[in-house]
Parts: structure tokens; sequence; C-alpha cells
């Protein structure tokens, strides 16, 4: 298969020279005259409005990764995969009950991380650190899989796989030392305006896909025999590999996933720092409601999955790569031009979270361990510069868990990720609600809920894997296969509220609250807004 | 029960659970209590077009739930116009409607003279 195709490769790279001039060119967009604080860097100047950040949240949420991940779980596996579409329904109605409050207090207080909102709201430090190194911690393997997400397109491009380490990982050197550079230069801005050609790529290509491609397989009735018959040949186990349909069995799974996997996902560092760059409360409220846009688009790629199995692209392979699976598809079904369109949009759907993740990142460790631990009385702009070293550190430390581990370590990680920061949901939503938890008692919850999913998810294996192997396993009392994350989060909240009684009866100090209840409600317009301190001078 | 009652002061303000945030709240959640009940939509017929209800039924509760999740929005946008009419303290004095996505609110604030 190592044959470069030579057409789609001129294209994929066409797109990829477009975005990196347009990455550059990002910093004189949209420019305020601050430049040198750490909300503009780091925030796009909190000034997108409805449609930028409907783009940037789209590029950030629906990842390369996603792209390739989600089409590669229902080949290997069928139904059971497509809790992604739940899970992405689940999502909107349920942030939109609180992200408006933390795009009000945050914009009120000027705090660029969810750490800082927990750092002053429960004036914790502990909690704070703890909220911010569980995102650095579950950001980091993200980002590795972006890289995944590119090398799957490479691989089947033709390029690398081949020769010494260095040849082969070449092309994603160059890819992300592009990307690191116009992420250092131009902040979030790049990212919101590369979004743009990535998503109208992604459109494109999806509404072909699921036109073009069962035209050519006979039909969506023929893509699904085609489905259930090789799901209901016996695996080497014995048993079917997958299935149409969630069995009995697994709904439980499918369920819990699908509500623990949505409540995680804002909070993660990226997606609380698309929100925060958007201008107004009401613009955060009405992406909840077009964001879907996206989850359609995702449910339709996921039904490639099925497509490559109908078209058959393992060629009879044993022990085939599953994430190969979609751009294999395109590669076998598109025209040359096309696939190198495709390719193109799944490359860049790769730099755009990448960029946002490790601008997050950055933000986490510049804030929340930089300034509030090493050095207090950080300026503004030595604040921003450390965010941008921090931001290449991250991309580094990214790239080298990938070329170091092997993929599938990623893939663990970020199912471990997953599981990690959902941990950190106790503190930040009931906090936007209420200061009835101790901060103490959240401390301790988060700590059990850590320690509880990291030792239940050591202990599944799968064919691929001995420790990690997935995220499902006995929920304690019921009986049912559940999501471990959302196990432990309940635990974490047991233990939290149980703690809180208790400390509050042994008049455990209770820590300052800098914030008043209007805070949450305050729009932009607002007085409170209109006086609202630059994010350095914060704290 | 949006009834005002003018004489009260600030805390007069609507009630904390308005026929509106009710209404929004119960639109959020129909897509979730929808999605969770996965027993209900396992099952491969009736098919659409040869793909079978599993699917399609998923796919439409994306269309579904973007239009209960706007509805919430509607529905909220109206009720926090209300609540700002109500008490004006807590808005600013030219405190914009809510559904001026273009006004450049942000930046720093103008020289104090329209105080």
């Amino acid at each position: 298969m190592k044959h470069v195709d030579w057409t789609a490769m001129t294209v994929f790279l066409l797109f990829f020279v477009l975005v990196t001039v347009m990455g550059f060119l990002a910093s004189r967009w949209r420019r305020a005259d601050d430049a040198a604080h750490l909300h503009e860097w780091g925030l796009g100047g909190r000034s997108f409005g409805t449609w930028i950040t409907w783009f940037l949240l789209g590029g950030d949420l629906y990842t390369a990764y996603t792209f390739v991940a989600v089409p590669a779980a229902i080949y290997a596996g069928g139904a059971a995969g497509f809790f992604a579409v739940p899970y992405t329904i689940i999502a909107y109605p349920l942030v939109f009950l609180f992200l408006p409050r933390l795009w009000s207090v945050s914009r009120v207080h000027g705090y660029v991380t969810p750490a800082d909102f927990v750092r002053g709201r429960y004036g914790s430090r502990g909690l704070s650190v703890a909220v911010a190194l569980t995102g650095i911690l579950a950001t980091m393997p993200y980002i590795a899989l972006q890289l995944v997400g590119i090398q799957a397109v490479l691989d089947v491009l033709g390029v690398g796989g081949s020769g010494n380490w260095f040849v082969q990982d070449l092309p994603l050197f160059i890819a992300f030392g592009v990307l690191a550079a116009y992420t250092y230069s131009s902040g979030l801005r790049a990212p919101a305006l590369i979004a743009f050609v990535k998503d109208a790529l992604i459109y494109i290509v999806i509404a072909v896909a699921v036109i073009y491609i069962p035209m050519r397989l006979g039909g969506y009735g023929h893509i699904f025999d085609a489905a259930q018959h090789k799901f209901a040949t016996p695996g080497p186990n014995g048993k079917p590999s997958g299935s149409l349909v969630v069995g009995p069995t697994g709904q439980w799974a499918y369920a819990t996933l699908a509500f623990g996997s949505a409540l995680a996902l804002f909070m993660y560092p990226h997606s609380v720092t698309g929100v925060l760059a958007s201008k107004s409360r009401n613009t955060v409220r009405r992406n909840m409601a077009i964001m879907p846009a996206y989850s359609l688009m995702l449910g339709l790629l996921a039904l490639l999955g099925f497509m490559a199995i109908a078209a058959g692209v393992s060629k009879g392979a044993k022990g085939y790569n599953s994430q190969l699976a979609v751009p294999q598809l395109f590669a076998d079904m598109f025209p040359s031009w096309f696939t190198g369109v495709a390719f193109a949009a799944i490359g860049i759907g790769a730099l755009v979270p990448a960029a946002i993740m490790s601008i997050a990142a950055a933000n986490l460790f510049t804030r929340n361990v930089y300034k509030e631990f090493l050095k207090p009385d950080a300026t503004p702009a030595e604040e921003t510069k450390v965010a941008k070293i921090a931001s290449l550190l991250v991309k580094v430390g990214a790239l080298v868990f990938v070329l170091v581990m092997d993929k599938q370590a990623a893939i663990n990680m970020q199912l471990l990720g997953g599981l990690w920061i959902l941990q950190t949901a106790v503190a930040l939503v009931a906090g936007l609600f209420t200061r009835w938890f101790h901060r103490w008692a959240l401390l301790a919850g988060w700590a059990v809920g850590m320690a509880y999913g990291t030792w239940r998810a050591w202990g599944i294996a799968s064919p691929a894997t001995k420790h990690f192997g997935g995220s499902s396993a006995e929920i304690p009392g019921i009986g049912e296969t559940g999501y471990i994350g959302l196990t432990a989060f309940v635990l974490n909240l047991a233990v939290a509220a149980v703690l809180t009684l208790v400390l509050r009866a042994l008049k455990a100090p209770e820590g300052a609250d800098e914030t008043s209840r209007a805070d949450y409600s305050a729009e932009a317009g607002d007085e409170a807004v209109e006086r609202a301190p630059q994010p350095a001078a914060a704290h | 029960m949006p009834s005002p009652s003018p004489q009260v002061p600030a805390s007069g303000a609507p009630p904390v659970a308005s026929a509106a945030r009710v209404l929004a709240g119960l639109c959020l959640l129909v897509p979730i209590v929808v999605m969770m009940w996965v027993p209900s939509y396992s099952k491969v017929t009736p098919k659409l077009g040869g793909m079978p209800f599993f699917y399609w039924y998923q796919l439409l509760w994306v269309l579904l739930s973007a239009l209960f999740t706007g509805t919430a929005y509607l529905l909220i946008r109206r009720d926090e116009a209300a609540r700002r009419a109500a008490a004006p303290s807590a808005a600013a004095p030219s405190a914009p409607a809510a559904d001026a996505p273009a006004a450049p609110v942000v930046p720093a604030p103008k020289d104090g003279g329209q105080a």
C-alpha cells in the first residue's frame, strides 16, 4: 500500500499551507490594544460573537480523533460505538443550565480558567490546584490523540510508516512545529480563524460522503445488511463481534457513558476556554441551541463505520487497525482530489483542537500554578509570556507521548482523562449554584473519585491491552455494567456531601468567597461587567 | 406566575421559579430523559430507507433536541429581560436588550460622560 497518491497529497498540502498562513495572520485579526494581557492571547480578548464561537467550539469539541475513532468503534463493534450521538444530544441541554453562570462569574471577576473560579469561590488553593492539574493531565493525552488522527491520514496517504523512526515521523514533526509556531504568536485567534476552514471542509466532506458513498455501495439497506452479516460472524472468542442494536446487557453502559461523557465535556479546560472567549452570556446560550448541527454531522459520520464494512476496506487483512477504516474508505471511494480534501479536513481537524487544548493547558499552568505558587506578583505581560512558553512545552510533551509510548497508551490515557476530568464537576458545577459544600470535603471527594476510577479502570483488560482496556465496569450495588467515570462521580459527590456535614459540625474554616450572588447572572453591558478587573488584577 | 406587584422593592422581582423558567427546564429535561431511556429505541424495526430504527431515531433526536434547547433559550431570554426591567438597579443604565449581538460591549469603559 506504500505508493503515494500525489494528487491527494498535493491537495492536502495546499490546504495545510493555507491554514498555516491564516494561523500567522490571525494575530492581526480583531486585535486589541492591550495585547500583553493573558485574556488577549489566551481568550481572544473575550470578544467572540455567536458565529465565531460556534465555529470555535465546533472545531474544538469535534476533533480529528473523534472523526477517526467514532466510526472506528462502529466499524469494530456496531451500536455500542454510537453512544457518541446521545452523548452530544444530552450535552447541550445539560450544560445550558450552568455554563451561562460560569461565563458571568468569570467575566465579572476576570477568571481565565475553571480553576480560577474554584479559587475565587472557595478561597482554596488546594482545591484550585487539584482542578488545574486534573485539567492539564486530562488534556495532554487528548492532544496526543490528535496526532494519532493525523498519523492515520498520513498512513493511508502512503507517507510515513516505513524507514527509520525519524523519516517516519518527520511529517508529524513538521505539522506540529508549524502549529506550535502560530499558536505561540497568535494565541486563541489562530484556531478561531482556522476553525472556519476546518468546519467548512468537514461539512462538505460529510455531506458528500453520506450521499455519494451509499450510492456506490448499493444503498443504506445493503450497507446495514453487510454490517449485520459481519457482526453475526463469531470472532476468535466464539461470540458475535458486534451488534446493530444495543443488547439488554449493554444498555446501562450505553446510557451512563452518554451521560457521564456529556457532563465531562464542558469540564475539559479547552471547552471552558471556548466558552469564556465568547462576548456575552446569551452568546453562550445561543450556541447551546445551534451546536447540535455538529452532532448531526457526527452522527452521519459515525455511519461511515458501517459503510467501511460494506466497502470491505480491510481487504481481508487479519488484525486490521480499525482506526484506518474511514481514511481508507475515503481513499477507496473518492476520486484522488476529493480524497485530498477529505484528508485535509481530518488533518486540520486535528490542528484546531490541539491548538486550543494547548492554550487551555497553558492558561491553567500560568494562572493556577505559576502565578499562584511560583510568582504571585507576575505582571500581565509576564503571564502571557509564561503561557506562550507553556503552550510549546505542552505540545512537545504530547509529541513525546505519541513517539515514546505506543498508540494504545494514548487511547487508554484519553479514556482515563475523561474519567478524571469528570471528578472536577462536583466542585465546579455545584459551586456555580451553592456554597453549601465545604472546600475540604470537595477535595476529599475529588481524591476518592480519582482513586476509585483509576483503580477500576486499571483492572479492565481488553484484547489490545492488559490494563485500562475499557471504561465500563459493574456498578457496585446495582449489578449492571456502567461507565466507571460516572460511578466515581457519584461516589465523589457522596463523599463531599457527608464530609461537608461533618466539617460543618466541627466548624472547620469555610474559606472566603469573593463572588456575590449577582455575579452569576451578570450579562455583557451590565455595570458589574463594565467595571470588571482585567484578568491579571483579579487577585 | 409573573404577576408583578410594582410597590414591592428589589426582592419583589419575579419569583425564582417563574413559569418561563419551569417550562425552559422541562424543555432541557426532555431530550436527556428520552436519550437515557435506551430500551425504548434499541431495536431494528421500523427501518427508514434501510436504516435500522436505532440509528434514525437518534439522528432525529439531534434535531429535536436543538429545537427544545432553542425554545429554552427564547424562554429564558424573555424571562431575563423581564427580570432586568423589574430590577433596574442590577443593570447598567444603557443595558442593551439581551438580543443585541452586534453591540461592542466588552472593551474599556467609555469616558464616563454618560453616567
